[in-house]
């Protein structure tokens, strides 16, 4: 695969007060730890950059940023220039917990001012961490607080910046990590257009598509009546409930965590049928039909023939120089990105024409 | 394939769970999120082409095989299971983990018992665990012995490894010695608790020290050969369900029946390893005879969950299901009561390796792990071979059959 010069690179700026959770956070959702491993982890020193790679063309360029005082401060002076250059996204944890809330604001309010000036297109999305500590009727009024202290302090990103709850012992974390994902994702409506269609041909309730190593999920679709379904955290859940499978098999076959996977999950029921199979080199994608084996298998046979139109996008076809740059840049403003993808929509769905009608055909046995 | 007929039994299908889950709800608040109706596990066949894989349950009437319920009233059926051992040694934490799905964690916050504590266990066989407070001394002429050791399954003698233990094998064995003379066939199980904080070695030279000890100190009393077994367990890993497998299959009369099934199952399917769940606690029933590993009975457990927790998201309540079934579903509806859930993981680079759950009843589900030389092309195969296992244990299992709706015809 053409990898190399078409990624695109997204820096992201983790931060926060030292022990607040980063590198929690990082290796819970990046590195197949499970929460109760995350105390063998050291206090961070200085920046740990790491790379993911992301749905084929999109590669995090994570830098998780010690938070001692002395780092910070280095961060800011010396290296401020280094350090909040051409950002995408800047996560900033703060630790519900936290002694002192009121300097920690203070931290951030000079990150911000930093972000704001070497990279002013960037998104700033804050994690109040730990909520699991605070007692559950305390947690919404606590989190809405703080968020709304914080928002006050955030100076020019007052109005975008984005606020969730988080803890690593349940999905909150999955929850936020979404969010974040899906803002980083360059061509989420061109895939969400796509597993429309798909989910309309094979007669899906639910499709949802998850990044395969992280089990995050990137994006889904549902149809009809299980927009009513009670749980409205489901997507949040099914990443947790996977990632807990994939430990539960790394540490029972002594695969690696990073590529203990299934191949294939399928669930039949009386009352639904799910599965979950591989849809493109990184990504997985789990279809909720109704209880039927015909529907079942039509969709099987459909995702078969729909992966090669999946892994196109995967890699971005094909590189179109003006928008691609406009990418690696990720100082660019959020309305020049909506026109790139709306092109990218455009293009793509004159090529589908031809696609939908061998769908079509797949699913004849269907009636 | 004559629709009408399936749609009307699709309606009434529902009926005969809609009462026995209540009962199940109410009786065992073993996990009020994970069964509720939304969430049980309603099956569907994978292969209409198979119809002999539902053969009716035959007119013979149950055989059972000469297993032994020691101690309990013919029929009454509900053995008890007793949990003693000194305070603090963790009996509560036992039993809210392994039959309340508490998290270990939790455990730490548990009050002191001070009062016996009764539960009942409603599955595919009742049965009652009974906690008592470490302090009681239940010789003393106030209590009813015979009202607590009458119908005894089960005594679980639970002691602390990482405390001193010698009081403890003391009184274990001054209750055993007690018991010989009333009640000589009462199984004792001895569960080396907590574990989880010694190292290796040294969990290994302290169970061995408590068996030692405990063995020494029978015979000295002219005790030989007691109904003693031991079981290292933690609550913060598997080994707890592993030794309440073992405790509870004991008590089972139809384990060597079922045990043989298995074994069929198992060498004409080719599958590696085959367990058969209780559901909702997650302890296996039975196994074939093939070497136990933790491993495998680790991933199987892990599996439930993912089964379990996938369907209570999408298991829930459509409002007026019908409409949307009109035109595609109604073969859903299956010639007979073989609704039972189904599952399948395949394992990526393990080549043929491969997880298969199927639901044999409301209370059990068959779990196999297959190996190498059984290619998920042959699941047809394996899905008929399943068939007939399941109905091989509706005739072992009365309850079983009882609570199965018959077929329709």
């Amino acid at each position: 695969m053409n990898t190399g010069k078409r990624q695109k690179q997204r820096k992201v700026l983790l931060m926060g007060k030292s022990g607040a959770g980063k590198s929690s956070m990082r290796s819970i959702v990046f590195s197949n730890y499970v929460a109760k491993d995350v105390r063998r982890l050291g206090a961070t020193i200085d920046v740990e950059h790491s790379n993911i790679k992301f749905m084929g063309n999109l590669m995090l360029n994570l830098w998780d940023c010690g938070g001692q005082d002395g780092f910070v401060e280095n961060y800011l002076t010396h290296q401020r220039n280094h350090v909040f250059g051409s950002v995408a996204v800047l996560i900033f944890v703060f630790d519900i917990e936290s002694r002192e809330f009121q300097a920690d604001v203070v931290s951030y309010s000079n990150i911000i001012r930093a972000l704001e000036e070497c990279s002013p297109g960037a998104k700033v999305f804050c994690l109040i961490h730990k909520m699991d500590l605070v007692q559950a009727r305390l947690r919404v009024q606590l989190f809405e607080e703080r968020a709304e202290y914080i928002r006050t302090a955030s100076e020019g990103f007052r109005d975008a910046v984005e606020f969730f709850p988080t803890s690593i012992w349940d999905q909150s974390l999955y929850k936020a990590w979404t969010q974040i994902i899906y803002f980083l994702i360059p061509n989420a409506s061109v895939i969400e257009n796509l597993l429309q269609q798909l989910a309309e041909i094979i007669d899906a309730r639910e499709l949802i598509l998850y990044e395969r190593t992280t089990c995050l999920m990137v994006t889904h679709v549902t149809r009809g009546k299980e927009s009513e379904n009670p749980f409205t955290d489901r997507f949040e859940r099914i990443s947790s409930i996977l990632k807990t499978h994939k430990q539960s098999m790394s540490k029972h076959t002594g695969i690696p965590a990073g590529s203990a996977n299934f191949a294939e999950m399928q669930i039949k029921t009386g009352r639904f049928m799910f599965f979950i199979t591989r849809l493109t080199e990184n990504t997985n994608l789990a279809a909720s039909i109704p209880p039927s084996e015909q529907i079942f298998n039509a969709a099987r046979v459909n995702i078969l023939l729909v992966r090669p139109k999946f892994a196109e996008l995967d890699i971005a076809s094909k590189p179109r120089p003006g928008i691609q740059q406009a990418f690696a840049h990720s100082a660019q403003s959020e309305r020049d990105r909506e026109a790139g993808s709306e092109e990218d929509r455009e293009r793509v769905g004159r090529g589908k024409g031809k696609e939908a009608v061998g769908m079509g055909g797949g699913g004849g046995f269907e009636g | 394939m004559d629709s009408s007929h399936r749609r009307l039994s699709a309606q009434s299908q529902p009926s005969p769970y809609d009462d026995s889950y209540l009962e199940h709800g109410e009786a065992s608040q073993a996990g009020p999120s994970r069964l509720q109706p939304g969430a049980q596990l309603t099956l569907m066949r994978y292969l209409q082409d198979l119809p002999d894989a539902d053969i009716p349950v035959s007119d013979v009437p149950p055989r059972y095989h000469t297993g032994r319920l020691p101690n309990s009233k013919a029929g009454d059926g509900k053995p008890r299971l007793l949990l003693m051992g000194q305070r603090r040694s963790g009996k509560s934490s036992i039993s809210s983990v392994v039959f309340h799905k508490l998290p270990p964690s939790e455990t730490l916050y548990l009050e002191t018992t001070t009062r016996i504590k009764k539960e009942s266990m409603h599955s595919f066989m009742d049965f009652q665990v009974w906690d008592f407070p470490g302090h009681l001394d239940y010789f003393d002429p106030a209590f009813d012995v015979d009202n607590i050791f009458e119908e005894i399954g089960a005594l679980i003698w639970v002691i602390d490894a990482q405390d001193e233990y010698l009081e403890a094998i003391m009184r274990l064995n001054t209750t055993i010695l007690n018991l010989q003379h009333s009640y000589p066939n009462i199984n004792v199980e001895v569960f080396v608790h907590k574990v989880d904080g010694l190292s290796e070695d040294y969990k290994g030279d302290t169970f061995r020290d408590i068996i030692q000890r405990v063995q020494d100190e029978l015979s000295d009393h002219g005790y030989e050969n007691a109904p003693v077994s031991f079981y290292q367990t933690s609550i913060y890993d598997h080994s707890i369900f592993e030794a309440f497998s073992k405790v509870i299959q004991k008590l089972i009369p139809q384990l060597p029946t079922l045990e043989a099934l298995l074994n069929s199952l198992c060498s004409t399917c080719h599958i590696e390893k085959a367990y058969l769940f209780d559901i909702m606690s997650k302890i296996y029933i039975a196994t074939d005879t093939s070497p136990t590993d933790i491993g495998s009975y680790e991933i199987c457990s892990d599996y439930i969950d993912v089964v379990i927790d996938v369907s209570e998201i999408y298991g829930w309540d459509r409002p007026d299901d019908n409409d949307e079934k009109d035109d595609t579903s109604h073969s859903e509806i299956i010639e007979i009561g073989n609704n039972d859930a189904e599952s399948l993981i395949t394992m990526e680079r393990k080549g043929n390796n491969y997880l298969y759950l199927r639901e044999i009843n409301k209370y059990l589900a068959l779990i196999c792990l297959m190996g190498d030389d059984s290619p998920a092309e042959k699941k047809a195969v394996i899905d008929y071979n399943v068939g007939v296992f399941q109905a091989a244990l509706k005739q072992v299992f009365p309850r079983a059959e009882r609570d199965v709706p018959l077929p329709e015809e």
